[in-house]
């Protein structure tokens, strides 16, 4: 996707998101879709990257495993008031996640590697070569 | 609340039409915690994705609001496939009560939680009126 104005790349991202919400995409099994984190799933080039909102959560809480083609995102958040506080509204959850998703491709876990940056967590996840499709020449 | 506890599922809140914005992305309110200590009142909001340089908060009118600004150009070249949730800029004001120095603000974000706190006013000492 290309855009020259970034008003209409947002929306455009925004509406494609929408259109595509809780896509079968996913195979099926595991832990599908509704636990924590909320992940999205994209395509970069050949490569898959899988990004979730993990506000209030340190990088060292977080844990990424990836094995065959099932990415596990597990982790606990944490949240602290200190003492003598009184609440006035709580609106934060906080407790600890375990989430399994099966990509319906290979990826290649040596390559994976996973990033956290203001609260949010990308997983590049790059295709297995022997899983990328070959073009067959027609005789 | 306990560690053992499963952490749930937020579904984003978009924000309503209220204070609706110029351009026609979306917005969503950021959850948020708000807590108070004996000098200081503290406001903890999540705005995971927004950067420090496209955060802004202010205080005008005894409102304080925070507007967080998504960099969308992060997603270039990302063509969804699957999604469980959508992303946007994040909005939302408070009143404040006048007990709150207004020039007693601070601001920090880590890991896509801003904390705010708010600095209460010290209260006057009480004066004993006189009866004449």
């Amino acid at each position: 996707m290309a855009y020259d104005d970034p008003f209409d790349a947002t929306l455009s991202l925004q509406q494609a998101l929408d259109a595509i919400r809780d896509s079968n995409w996913l195979e099926s099994g595991t832990s599908g879709g509704g636990g924590y984190p909320p992940i999205n799933l994209f395509r970069k080039g050949e490569d898959l990257v899988a990004v979730a909102e993990v506000p209030g959560i340190e990088k060292k809480d977080i844990d990424v495993q990836v094995r065959g083609n099932v990415v596990r995102i597990a982790g606990v958040k944490a949240l602290n008031y200190g003492e003598k506080v009184s609440i006035h509204r709580r609106e934060r959850l906080a407790g600890r996640f375990d989430r399994a998703i099966s990509l319906p491709v290979e990826i290649d876990a040596e390559r994976v590697r996973a990033e956290c940056h203001d609260g949010v967590l990308a997983v590049y996840l790059p295709r297995a070569e022997r899983d990328k499709p070959k073009s067959i020449k027609v005789n | 609340m306990e560690r053992s506890q499963e952490l749930a599922v937020q579904k984003k809140k978009e924000m309503e039409g209220k204070q609706e914005k110029t351009f026609p992305a979306r917005y969503f309110v950021p959850t948020a915690d708000i807590f108070e200590t004996g000098d200081a009142l503290t406001l903890v909001m999540e705005v995971p994705g927004v950067e420090k340089k496209d955060l802004d908060v202010s205080l005008q009118n005894g409102v304080l609001s925070v507007d967080g600004r998504i960099d969308f150009g992060k997603y270039e070249g990302f063509e969804p496939v699957y999604s469980e949730y959508n992303i946007g800029h994040y909005s939302r004001a408070f009143a404040l009560s006048d007990q709150i120095d207004p020039a007693g603000i601070s601001a920090d974000l880590a890991n896509g939680v801003l904390t705010l706190t708010l600095k209460k006013i010290k209260e006057a000492a009480a004066r004993r009126i006189e009866i004449g």
